[in-house]
């Protein structure tokens, strides 16, 4: 029996932080791939402490719904999880490669193959341009665009800009916007000065980040000017300083994001059948023709 | 229906159906396809002679002209022993014999191929229905009339159906009787995540086992497993943690432990910890652990050695380490509590200060919306604290006029 079991941060705050956990959940257990999905949260229920011991499934795939590799992935979830023997050289990673360890896990006294991060893996790539889709309502956008891929910096973890990098010139690389930018919210280039990185008229941002909350709806909405203040709201597009800005919200709510979450499963050796071609799919943007 | 007519009150399985002389009601059951097409899979995979148990009887496979060719049939006919003497039968005999003891296979079939194995589902299903110490023949009494079971604050009722299939209404105790269409019902158990985020007024719940459940709703008729679904959704790991407290294995992760373990933000809680007792994790213990606050029994103590003076609580499931909620406030408070007392100096009359009294414990036990608006008998009322900081506050806000840092006089 193969289980999925998805490790998010979760909230004492803000009910919406676990809202793409479930949905991405939800959508891999319509497509059948796992006989189980559970989900698991730090600040949440059930606790990334006693997840496991929910998992009825053998086979157990944990995939960590975080933007980078860092404090979580590298500490916080191997030892909450208790993974036996876990060190960081498991992942043998660049801070971009990590695939996966398979360890016991002593909550359980068995095996589980431990996931990279969602978003370091190749797919999310495709996940920030299917961003850029939904939220122009165009499933040809790129002429005429530029795209911003914005994250916090180095100061709070020194992965989560070569995160941002990566997927920005893996987008740059496709010819398929006029400019690809990335930016941060607490280094150079600063998504604060947005319109000056950019010639386009048009520019989509999308926020690496797995969940709505503070950084998304209120930080970055007031740095870059599309409201005073975020309880005022915004339209997207928001025009600031000549250029009319297409502002995602946060990346990981966009239901492609559960191919990733399968990516990485299958990267580990999961079974995942068709689910593949069937999330890819079902999560697709329509055209209008 | 399940619903409208609970046959018991007290939570406590079996007791339905007892009370005259003649013992319980038996309800008529039917064998279902399923059930005795899955007693023949079951035969099949076993080797001639094995018997398959049921309550009260077994089968198997005929061994005749077999190594073991015992009287009662070939490996193509059964072998049913109850007592007496076994006899060999066709599959068609066996169906008949199996369906005068449809009981006994439903239940068989309910706990073995429905339920399976998984440990917490499987003991949480038969603890409903007390299936490890009562007869299938009390057990189908009782679920006729409907097996009631509380889990924090879910009303769980258990009823069977004509082909032994075991179905459950799940809704807030405080919900128990009100027909199902004053209800919202539903059907799939991950629905249940809707219903947990927020209490009744709306505030996102950031504890599940947090007093706080929300009523209104129904799950009138869930399955075995979805029944579990259902309850793992609504109380996470609960049923894990309760099973294997039963098991006599739970693994309680007591106060310093976990505070030593964590990292990050929360790193400075263990520096709360100096070695002069344990009096602030009573307190802690009892502003978040108390049966007010969470449903869980706190098990976990300051360490291995040391209990902490406050009660764990009454509830169903345990507590087996300080939750997230419990770590974050004690971050805050590691940070406040190494503030030094300072002695400030300002008057109140002797109403004023029972008045203070009065807020905190409004506050501390989530009153303040219960205090009417014109009830100004209230320390809490909302006029008499307007008028409290109408006397006392300075312009910025200073209690008695006495700033907080005596340097900003």
């Amino acid at each position: 029996m193969q289980s999925l079991v998805i490790v998010a941060h979760g909230s004492h705050l803000n009910p919406e932080s676990s809202a793409p956990t479930y949905d991405h959940a939800d959508t891999i257990r319509a497509a059948g791939a796992f006989d189980e999905v559970r989900t698991g949260f730090w600040k949440e229920e059930p606790h990334f402490r006693e997840v496991l011991r929910t998992v009825e499934g053998s086979e157990i795939y944990v995939v960590p719904l975080f933007v980078s590799e860092g404090y979580f992935t590298e500490q916080v979830i191997p030892r909450e999880l208790r993974l036996n023997g876990w060190d960081v050289s498991e992942w043998d990673s660049d801070g971009l490669s990590a695939d996966q360890a398979t360890l016991v896990a002593e909550d359980i006294d068995s095996e589980v193959h431990y996931c990279g991060p969602v978003g370091t893996h190749r797919a999310m790539t495709d996940v920030i341009v299917r961003r850029a889709e939904s939220v122009t309502n165009d499933a040809d956008v790129g002429d005429g665009f530029g795209l911003a891929v914005v994250g916090h910096g180095t100061e709070r973890n020194e992965n989560s800009a070569k995160a941002i990098e990566y997927h920005a010139d893996r987008i740059a690389e496709r010819d398929r916007f006029d400019e690809v930018k990335a930016l941060y919210m607490d280094e150079e280039p600063e998504v604060d000065d947005l319109p000056e990185h950019f010639e386009s008229d048009d520019v989509v941002l999308v926020p690496l980040f797995i969940a709505d909350g503070y950084h998304t709806q209120e930080d970055i909405p007031e740095d870059v000017g599309l409201c005073e203040d975020h309880t005022e709201g915004y339209d997207v597009p928001e025009t600031v300083d000549g250029t009319r800005i297409w502002y995602a919200g946060a990346v990981g709510t966009e239901p492609l994001m559960a191919d990733v979450v399968l990516e990485r499963a299958a990267d580990a050796g999961a079974d995942v059948g068709g689910a593949l071609d069937d999330v890819r799919e079902t999560t697709r943007v329509a055209t209008g023709d | 229906m399940a619903d409208s007519t609970p046959g018991t009150d007290g939570g406590e399985a079996g007791e339905a159906g007892e009370a005259d002389d003649d013992g319980p009601e038996l309800p008529d059951v039917d064998l279902p396809s399923d059930a005795f097409d899955a007693v023949l899979d079951a035969l099949d995979d076993r080797d001639p002679g094995e018997p398959l148990q049921f309550e009260g009887f077994s089968v198997a496979r005929g061994t005749k002209g077999t190594d073991e060719d015992l009287p009662g049939g070939t490996p193509d006919e059964y072998v049913l022993a109850a007592g007496g003497r076994p006899t060999g039968m066709s599959e068609r005999d066996l169906h008949g014999a199996l369906a005068e003891r449809a009981p006994a296979v439903t239940d068989w079939y309910v706990f073995e191929r429905v339920v399976g194995e998984f440990g917490p589902r499987r003991a949480f299903l038969r603890w409903i229905e007390d299936a490890d110490g009562e007869t299938v023949a009390t057990r189908y009494a009782a679920l006729a009339e409907g097996i009631e079971r509380a889990w924090g604050e879910l009303k769980i009722t258990a009823t069977i159906t004509d082909r032994g299939e075991r179905r459950y209404d799940v809704r807030h105790a405080d919900d128990a009787g009100v027909p199902v269409d004053e209800l919202d019902a539903y059907e799939d158990p991950l629905d249940a995540r809707e219903l947990v985020t927020f209490d009744e007024k709306g505030r996102y719940r950031p504890l599940k086992t947090a007093p706080s459940l929300a009523g209104g709703w129904v799950f009138p008729d869930l399955g075995p497993r979805d029944l579990y679904e259902a309850v793992e959704t609504i109380y996470p790991a609960t049923v894990a943690n309760w099973h294997r407290e039963r098991e006599g294995e739970l693994d309680v992760t007591h106060w310093r432990e976990t505070m030593e373990r964590q990292s990050g933000i929360y790193g400075v809680v263990k520096t709360w910890d100096r070695g002069e007792g344990n009096e602030h994790v009573d307190w802690v213990a009892e502003a978040c652990c108390d049966d007010s606050q969470c449903l869980k029994r706190r098990e976990w103590e300051y360490d291995e050695e040391t209990d902490l003076d406050v009660d764990g609580g009454d509830g169903v499931f345990p507590c087996r380490e300080p939750c997230s909620v419990v770590v974050s406030a004690a971050r805050k408070w590691t940070r406040l509590e190494s503030e030094q007392p300072r002695t400030y100096e300002f008057e109140l009359t002797p109403s004023e200060k029972e008045q203070v009294e009065d807020i905190i414990d409004a506050v501390a036990d989530g009153r303040i919306d219960e205090i009417r608006e014109a009830d100004t008998k209230e320390g809490a009322n909302r006029y008499r604290t307007r008028f409290l900081r109408a006397k006392l506050f300075d312009d910025e806000g200073n209690l008695g006029g006495v700033p907080t840092d005596p340097d900003e006089e």
